[in-house]
């Protein structure tokens, strides 16, 4: 197959993608396109990026293999991607500094983002005061309440947070509310979306910005390992920090790519945010994809014990890699995440964002299957995509652990 | 789709030398039975044509007014046959009338299946807020087929090579956007309006009504001077909200669409 599950002219990944969006934006979403592809060719300002990521971000990410985890999934070879070691404590850096660079490029001195556990949130403040931009995150009001500390640190950052009442108040109405906001101040205004979802070009800009994952752990891993690992594993919410590090294996095809989705209390009780597996065809906020929806296309509201991955889409690319068969999409319930976020800190010494637990329980499990099947020397990567310090209220109130 | 009833009424309204008056309001609002009596008060003081609203639980063009009546609509379960219903009994008072839709309802009810549906309660056409020109094969052939019209809106950040492109697409009326935003009263019509008409004029002879910010009737006699139509919604939507009982706001819905009729009389 060819790379390119990249999208053609109009966005699309075969009949997912595009562009469905208030006639208002095709301008802006013209000018983010155009300003995109002509710093891709950029010498200059991949150079700056890189510098950045370098100097700040604290790329290259190192790979931490971690045996005494391994044992728990039946033996197999771990290797950890450190994206939780970057400035702010995530992948998202990568997309926000290279946005924020766009920003700058297309003149305008504004950015507004969406966040949900708060992660983006954060770090596009950061970006913003790097780079002396004003930048108001929208933010549900359900989510401010169960990720304070993040508000805070928003806050310190010098960023406006407006929570968002609108709706189930949470991740979703930040969206809606950061459109409103877009379509209103388009010209001044970037909309610094924090995943590979909405209108095109954000599903193809926002990969290109993490790809980076991908291009630093081939290399690592094959210089560590002699050859590419069996399966790649990441949890996938909207799926950026998935794609970043699948897009580069997409062409090798012995390498299996797993995305782990969110499946809340079980995808058979209803409450989950499991959108591949448990959603169907639809559009939200501007893209065809897999949506949580009902008989009447109304969106449905999504649960997970991870405010990361608490949303009832997913990106468009991952909607296509899984109808063609190239990458699988699994659902970790709460439990299982949990249990893989307590192992990985017991054995390991390294505390996980619940997310990012998604995608180590779906290594234990895959681990277990692939010795069953004696394949035990098999090398698994996992994205390790956040720390998990912004979890400790929430760890500490699933563990029964006095604050 | 000159036959539909929207663009006869268009056709008719040109001889009197007047602008139409569309009101809107999401079907289920306040109830299902509320939205008809709405529609008949509306239209008992002069509103010329519905716009329907299909509510949806992630209205990205609307502002707080609407989003509200939309979720109250919602929350009792307003479905498609209800849109539908409301639709039907609309048509019957021999009122032209139109569904505004964001496209995910569509594509869930059946793109063709839609447009039928549509067709067979009376309707005339559908606004389609989010549906770019680009993503609308589909809906094209299916509104083809049932002979209705296909509402674009236009923005005044549409570019020049941009805006015949649309408005090409679109058959009824070409929905202007005032300005830049959202759904929502505003004290004052914004400036871009009057140019923007007179740009979509220079690409399409297909009659232009101008929404968004558009509550009183200096507002509509302004807009009334330079565009074929005339849409309001909020300004309808807050007056029910704030009532006291139903009956005060079928009155006053009554006389702000008697007033605003008024209004688009040049």
């Amino acid at each position: 197959m060819s790379s390119e599950s990249s999208a053609n002219v109009l966005g699309h990944f075969g009949p997912y993608g595009g562009r469905f969006v208030p006639e208002a934006l095709i301008s802006a979403l013209d000018e983010l396109e155009a300003a995109h592809l002509s710093a891709q060719k950029d010498p200059l300002f991949q150079a700056e990026l890189a510098h950045l990521h370098k100097t700040y971000t604290g790329r290259p990410s190192i790979i931490t293999e971690v045996p005494r985890f391994a044992e728990h999934a039946g033996g197999v070879r771990i290797l950890l991607k450190r994206e939780d070691l970057n400035h702010t404590g995530s992948h998202k850096i990568n997309n926000v500094l290279g946005q924020a660079l766009l920003t700058k490029r297309m003149g305008k001195k504004r950015i507004i983002a969406e966040t949900g556990a708060g992660q983006h949130g954060v770090a596009s403040a950061t970006a913003a005061a790097l780079m002396g931009l004003d930048c108001v995150v929208y933010m549900g009001e359900e989510d401010t309440r169960r990720q304070a500390l993040n508000v805070a640190r928003m806050k310190l950052l010098g960023a406006e947070v407006i929570p968002v009442t609108q709706g189930s108040r949470t991740l979703k109405d930040a969206i809606n509310e950061a459109m409103r906001d877009w379509v209103t101040n388009v010209d001044t205004t970037h909309y610094l979306l924090g995943t590979v979802a909405g209108p095109h070009p954000f599903p193809t800009m926002v990969r290109d910005f993490h790809r980076i994952i991908g291009v630093e752990a081939r290399a690592q891993v094959l210089e560590l390992t002699g050859k590419l690992p069996d399966v790649i594993l990441a949890c996938v919410g909207g799926g950026s920090n998935a794609i970043g590090i699948f897009h580069p294996f997409i062409d090798d095809a012995g390498v299996r790519l797993i995305g782990l989705e969110a499946g809340g209390s079980g995808v058979l009780t209803g409450l989950h945010a499991a959108t591949i597996t448990g959603g169907s065809p639809g559009v939200l906020h501007g893209t065809r994809s897999y949506v949580l929806q009902d008989a009447n296309g109304q969106t449905v509201e999504s649960h997970s014990i991870s405010a990361g991955l608490d949303y009832p889409g997913v990106g468009p690319e991952h909607a296509y890699l899984h109808d063609i068969g190239r990458a699988e999409y699994r659902a970790i319930t709460d439990d299982e995440a949990m249990e893989a976020f307590s192992l990985l800190c017991k054995t390991e010494g390294i505390i996980p964002a619940i997310e990012t637990a998604h995608a180590l329980a779906g290594a234990m499990k895959v681990g277990k299957e692939l010795a069953a099947e004696g394949k035990g020397d098999a090398v698994l990567l996992i994205n390790l995509s956040g720390r998990g310090d912004k979890d400790v209220q929430t760890a500490a109130d699933y563990f029964g652990i006095q604050l | 789709m000159n036959s539909t009833p929207l663009a006869q009424l268009f056709a008719k309204l040109k001889l009197e030398n007047r602008a139409a008056l569309i009101g809107y309001v999401p079907a289920g609002f306040p109830s299902k039975a509320g939205c008809i009596e709405v529609i008949k008060a509306m239209v008992d003081g002069g509103v010329d044509a519905i716009e329907i609203g299909f509510p949806y639980s992630d209205p990205v063009m609307d502002g707080p007014i609407i989003q509200a009546a939309a979720d109250q609509s919602l929350k009792a379960g307003t479905s498609a046959s209800d849109v539908f219903e409301t639709l039907a009994a609309t048509t019957a008072l021999g009122v032209p009338a139109v569904v505004m839709t964001y496209w995910n309802p569509i594509e869930k009810y059946g793109v063709a299946k839609f447009a039928q549906s549509l067709k067979a309660a009376g309707g005339s056409g559908v606004v389609t807020p989010d549906l770019t020109i680009e993503e609308s094969a589909a809906w094209a052939n299916a509104a083809n087929s049932a002979a209705i019209n296909r509402i674009y809106v236009v923005a005044p950040s549409t570019s020049p090579d941009r805006l015949p492109k649309v408005t090409a697409q679109c058959s009824g009326f070409v929905y202007a956007a005032s300005l830049m935003g959202v759904t929502g009263t505003r004290t004052a019509v914004a400036s871009g309006a009057k140019s923007l008409v007179q740009r979509i004029r220079e690409t399409t002879s297909t009659p232009v009504a101008v929404g968004l910010g558009v509550s009183t009737q200096e507002q509509a006699h302004e807009v009334a001077s330079y565009a074929d139509g005339v849409i309001v919604g909020s300004a309808f939507i807050r007056l029910i909200q704030e009532a006291p009982s139903a009956e005060v706001g079928l009155q006053k819905v009554r006389e702000l669409a008697a007033a605003l009729a008024l209004g688009v009389h040049r």
